[in-house]
């Protein structure tokens, strides 16, 4: 698949469809930006952890260390809008990216992806619709199937539940890891007995607690005695909150069970979710209405509640276009990104939502290769 | 004819021939006891490579050697797919480890992988870094803790001593093999109760990749069993 478009008349096709995407982005005011290849490896480790080492590509260099090939474009352009603040913040590219692959998976490793950033707007669902409406009209009829997702609705949900804060924050930093979110839930719902060891430790004031760290050994590795004491702290706290109640568990796994077309989305979320989840389903519905403006239907936008919780640096509207032809990668998708831009920005972050296409697999999905 | 890979040295070397001597097998050095080759007397057929212990696996899955003893540990560590490339035909008994992951004994609220998890989460906050691991064997650790679904960590290489990584400050946890404890609790390091990686031994293991006739790989197979 990614082998075509390398020469003749299939190169020149490939070739007009990158110059008719990069006219609808053009049109759309942003600016083209050229990204480096090379990501400095510890801020590429540092958003997306150790997984990253196995779907990038690793360069060593003696004197800048490691680099990974870039694996997106959205960190490069997050960061370049960082450094540089460009105004006004639209950008869009054309490029290779590189991607490792399962050994026992035939996609390619290296393709081109072209796209579209909106970096600090101030109309979260008008961006949100434009950059959707902006990929679909790049990929034109070459879509068979899309699908569209909202990780904004599920914090919200987390947000909604009666349970303490260190709770709160262990769901939400486990939502792209479904399996542990479930586990989590699970064992708030029915705490598991500790055993004897940790209830008598827990029984402990804090001087006898000082004593028994103490008398377990050296300190060996950066961990020190008060991340210790801090945590048996969190542990008292834990043991003594009631557990998650059956109606919040109920909610939650209700919410992310939600899938159809969004308009039937909205209303049953409308139905199961708490009122103080009102935001974010005025967010979902503000949206579907900017879409609608642009002619198209909530009807006919599929919505599943658990699609984008593969992706860690999602966190709110996402969206994903797929050809008719199950074997083709998806041809294009998105989606927003805050709280990337405040990783990247050290705090400082923006609004951000973006989209990419993947011209090689539409250039196999319109002459059926 | 057909080709089988032992380790070159060492304690592996010795069992693996201790091995095939209990099946009425010598294992016998090329003239000098220099040469990294030989052969097995009372097995025909049989010609004898002499391999670094960590390049078995490799040699496996080319399919330059066709049997070869080496641990289950680097076989799943070492070959992508392992499974299409080599078979484990039999446990050999011998070269027990386990693979787990070790954190200081002072850790006294970590008993288990949530409880990492946990610590690893506010230690990234508190050091503006992920939790070190110190490893070789970074696809296995990799794979167990997606599965388990643990956060804010890092793997640092760590090609021997792993052990020693956290008294030198290098880490704060380890995954690596062990097989009696007493290197990690000389090193102050305690196992977490679910922190088996996997139990691990030397196997005799076949290439599915190698050209030798399968008639011949199993009329050895049949004679070591």
């Amino acid at each position: 698949m990614a082998r075509g478009g390398r020469a003749g008349a299939d190169l020149a096709r490939l070739s007009a469809m990158r110059a008719d995407i990069a006219s609808i982005f053009d049109a759309a005011g942003a600016a083209r930006v050229e990204l480096e290849t090379l990501q400095p490896a510890d801020v590429m480790l540092d958003l997306y952890g150790e997984d990253i080492r196995a779907r990038a590509y690793l360069v060593q260099d003696p004197v800048a260390g490691e680099q990974f090939l870039r694996p997106d474009f959205t960190v490069p352009v997050a960061r370049l809008h960082m450094e540089q603040g460009l105004s006004p913040a639209r950008y869009y590219y054309d490029g290779l990216v590189w991607r490792r692959q399962e050994p026992d998976v035939d996609r390619p490793t290296e393709y081109l992806q072209a796209g579209i950033e909106l970096i600090g707007g101030a109309d979260p669902a008008a961006e949100e619709a434009e950059v959707f409406n902006l990929i679909r009209s790049a990929l034109g009829d070459l879509v068979d199937r899309v699908i569209t997702g909202d990780l904004g609705v599920i914090f919200a949900a987390i947000d909604a539940l009666s349970v303490s804060e260190v709770r709160k924050a262990a769901l939400r930093r486990h939502v792209w890891r479904p399996k542990r979110f479930h586990a989590l839930i699970e064992r708030f719902a029915n705490p598991i007995e500790p055993n004897p060891s940790r209830t008598a430790l827990l029984s402990q004031s804090s001087v006898e607690r000082r004593k028994v760290i103490a008398d377990a050994g050296k300190f060996v590795g950066l961990r020190g005695e008060g991340e210790i004491l801090e945590r048996l702290d969190i542990l008292d706290a834990d043991a003594a909150e009631p557990p998650l109640s059956a109606s919040d568990r109920a909610m939650i796994e209700a919410v992310l069970a939600v899938s159809g077309p969004s308009n039937e989305a909205l209303a049953e979320l409308r139905r199961i979710c708490p009122r103080s989840m009102a935001p974010a389903l005025g967010r979902m519905e503000r949206r579907l209405d900017a879409l609608a403006a642009k002619g198209i239907e909530a009807s006919d936008l599929s919505f599943d509640a658990t699609f984008g919780r593969s992706i860690e640096y999602y966190d709110g509207f996402v969206f994903e276009f797929r050809a008719a032809d199950p074997a083709l990668p998806p041809l294009g998708g998105g989606g927003r990104y805050d709280k990337l831009t405040a990783k990247l920005g050290g705090g400082a972050g923006s609004t951000a939502v973006g989209g990419v296409v993947r011209p090689e697999a539409m250039n196999a999905a319109e002459t059926g290769a | 004819m057909i080709k089988l890979g032992l380790p070159s040295k060492g304690r592996l070397q010795q069992q693996c021939v201790d091995w095939f001597a209990e099946r009425g097998l010598e294992i016998e050095r090329a003239e000098g006891g220099r040469e990294y080759s030989g052969r097995v007397k009372g097995a025909d057929g049989v010609e004898l490579v002499l391999l670094s212990a960590s390049e078995i696996p490799r040699e496996l899955a080319a399919g330059r050697i066709d049997v070869g003893i080496t641990g289950e540990d680097v076989v799943r560590e070492k070959i992508p797919v392992w499974d299409q490339k080599v078979r484990l035909a039999a446990k050999l008994g011998f070269g027990h480890a386990d693979l787990i992951v070790a954190v200081p004994s002072v850790w006294v609220d970590v008993d288990t992988l949530h409880d990492f998890d946990a610590a690893a989460a506010a230690f990234r906050k508190r050091h503006g870094m992920r939790m070190r691991i110190a490893t070789k064997y970074h696809n296995l650790s990799r794979a167990f803790f997606r599965d388990a679904g643990v956060a804010d960590y890092q793997l640092v290489d760590s090609q021997g001593a792993t052990e020693a990584t956290p008294l030198n400050l290098a880490a704060e946890a380890i995954i690596d093999i062990t097989s009696t404890g007493e290197t990690l609790n000389a090193n102050h390091l305690k196992i977490l109760s679910d922190g088996l990686i996997l139990k691990s031994e030397a196997n005799l293991c076949v290439s599915k990749t190698s050209t030798a006739s399968v008639t011949d790989i199993e009329a050895f197979l049949a004679l070591v069993s």
